[in-house]
């Protein structure tokens, strides 16, 4: 390994990896530093200067703004208790179903396995799918952004490789104690998961809280928008302050600013997980070999 | 003899019925995710055969006649069929070209560091722009590339002193798009890669060094042929959904203006389907592209089995 990076041409080629990479890795934090900076920034200034790091003047305006909205507000509870019950949804859906598929004694889990599998190949469509979230009744209601995907065949099958590499003997022993397969799951088996529950939970949650297609398809009603439909909503149409108002007429909406804080506030419960993210994930994703 | 037989079959008859009798939580636990996939996968998976019907919301699948092919006569005789399907391979071909590769050649390079722990910093901030939804990301293009006070458009307009429109443009459509792409993914692409890398034997590269081998040559001889067939599967991967864009990143960046260019498979689907209501027309479309999809991937792996690769089945 030494030898490899001792010689003139490895020394130099080393130092302008090293800068190439740092340069790569702030370009790809870079827009977004500016945004955070921008969203602590005075409208003034956010139309005088092009771009910044720093804001000269802190200013907590296109905060004050948003959260004085109803509609914000709004989005934020709806998004908020959608990812809450979604990601519990999504956990007890995979989880009791991964577990009966990990049991080699399981009548019929082949015919089961291949249903999951073709279904991670081939699906019905956006237009099937729409169709049947309509005919169940499901179109403006907060579920059809939960239940439509509760179950990734892909993280079915993580889990349920996971379940089949756990000893036997725990099992084993368990049944001869008496206990129910429910209670091997619930005592035993989960717990052991800890890990991969946590790992699960976290990319759940973020891919609700991310999830645009599904609010866009199965919610016409604005007052129940989830906050990315907001967000677009506020930053690619003409004029943002129409789509967030706080019906105050003497107040200036800050039209920029109000854009970079709802960007902050959307990225908000990512970026706080992040490094929860980053301890779990490559073990977590590498445990099925699937790319997440 | 006979009697043999059906004492036995009758004992594994009885035996399964006594097995699911006895494991009953197991069957039970099933029934959610069965209860989903009959519902949500396979349910829709039935509705498909609107695209031969001419399905109407009020009669439902059943009553609404049935018309053979004729959606699918009706998309190919469609101008916007040429189109949408040669923005679609377009986008496809210039992700094969610039993103796919992206994430192998930074896996390449972050496996030259040598302080790990660098590494594992860099791994960090490239990693973020995977976790942003699409809307986060066309919402930071918006504000970096606007037209009126984009910081990158100041940027270009005084460097260059041109103001280019890159949002509305339709010459920038397909740059932005894969811009994009690899901004967001090139990060997270690297962690199949790097655990292919990982898996190198050391002892190859002394040996290598031993006999003059110089790093390009290194990586060329040992460091490629090791994540050969990774990059082999990921490929075959990428062909098979050549036709899927994804559908959050080209709605939100398809406006008026760049339609002619913008409009893939997925928007198209969604237009007419949701949009405009045309159910059958659009879930032949989707359907089309399904089955393309599916063809080409069995294609590409045929294709690799026959270079000697494992393929993905």
């Amino acid at each position: 390994m030494k030898n490899m990076h001792n010689t003139k041409g490895g020394r130099i080629f080393d130092v302008l990896n090293i800068i190439f990479l740092g340069l790569l890795g702030i370009l790809m934090v870079l827009p977004f530093i500016y945004v955070v900076a921008g969203s602590f920034a005075t409208e003034h200034e956010l139309s005088t200067r092009a771009f910044f790091l720093w804001p000269n003047t802190f200013s907590l305006e296109s905060y004050k703004y948003i959260f004085s909205t109803p509609a914000f507000m709004r989005s934020l509870l709806v998004t908020t208790g959608v990812t809450i019950v979604g990601t519990f949804v999504q956990l007890f859906f995979t989880f009791t179903f991964a577990y009966p598929l990990s049991r080699r004694n399981l009548k019929g889990r082949n015919v089961l396995l291949n249903l999951v599998i073709f279904a991670m190949l081939f699906s019905g469509g956006m237009i099937p799918t729409f169709i049947v979230v309509k005919n169940l009744g499901l179109i403006d209601s907060y579920w059809a952004l939960i239940l439509p995907i509760a179950i990734n065949p892909f993280n079915l099958m993580i889990i349920k490789n996971f379940f089949q590499e756990m000893p036997i003997e725990l099992e084993e022993s368990a049944k001869m104690d008496g206990c129910t397969e429910l209670g091997i799951l619930w005592k035993i088996m989960l717990p052991l998961s800890k890990p991969v529950i946590a790992t699960f939970t976290l990319f759940y949650a973020v891919g609700i809280w991310n999830d645009f297609m599904s609010g866009l398809l199965y919610i016409n009603d604005s007052s129940k928008w989830p906050i990315q439909l907001l967000l677009r909503q506020i930053t690619m149409s003409s004029s943002a302050s129409s789509a967030l108002s706080n019906l105050d007429p003497n107040y200036i909406p800050p039209e920029q600013g109000m854009k970079f804080a709802v960007i902050i506030v959307a990225t908000l419960p990512i970026l706080i997980f992040y490094p929860f993210l980053q301890k779990h994930f490559a073990k977590g994703m590498l445990v099925g070999s699937v790319k997440g | 003899m006979e009697s043999t037989i059906k004492e036995i079959s009758k004992k594994k008859q009885i035996s399964a019925f006594n097995h699911i009798r006895q494991n009953k939580w197991l069957y039970i636990l099933t029934i959610p995710g069965l209860l989903y996939f009959a519902i949500f996968k396979y349910a829709p998976m039935y509705g498909l055969i609107i695209a031969f019907k001419d399905y109407v919301p009020f009669l439902g699948i059943s009553e609404s006649k049935w018309v053979g092919l004729q959606n699918f006569q009706d998309f190919f005789a469609n101008p916007d069929f040429f189109r949408i399907f040669w923005n679609t391979l377009a986008i496809a071909f210039l992700n094969i070209l610039f993103a796919f590769p992206a994430p192998i050649l930074l896996a390449l390079l972050l496996n030259e560091v040598r302080l790990k722990v660098y590494q594992r910093a860099i791994q960090t901030f490239v990693y973020v722009p995977h976790f942003l939804s699409w809307t986060i990301v066309v919402s930071l293009w918006h504000i970096l590339f606007n037209l009126d006070h984009g910081a990158i458009t100041e940027i270009v307009l005084s460097l260059t002193g041109r103001e280019i429109d890159f949002l509305t443009d339709p010459a920038w459509f397909r740059p932005m798009i894969i811009l994009q792409s690899i901004w967001k993914e090139m990060g997270w692409g690297t962690i199949i890669y790097l655990a292919a890398l990982a898996g190198v034997d050391q002892e190859q590269y002394e040996a290598a060094i031993m006999d003059g081998a110089g790093r390009f040559r290194r990586v060329w001889h040992i460091t490629l042929p090791a994540i050969r067939s990774t990059i082999v599967i990921m490929l075959i991967m990428k062909v098979g959904s050549i036709l899927s864009t994804g559908f959050d990143q080209f709605y939100l960046m398809t406006n008026q203006l760049n339609r002619p260019v913008a409009d893939v498979f997925d928007t198209y689907v969604y237009m007419m389907g949701i949009t405009n209501g045309a159910y059958s027309y659009s879930t032949a479309v989707g359907l089309f592209k399904s089955l393309i999809g599916i063809i080409l991937v069995f294609s590409t792996n045929r294709l690799a089995k026959k270079f000697g690769e494992s393929g993905l089945y």
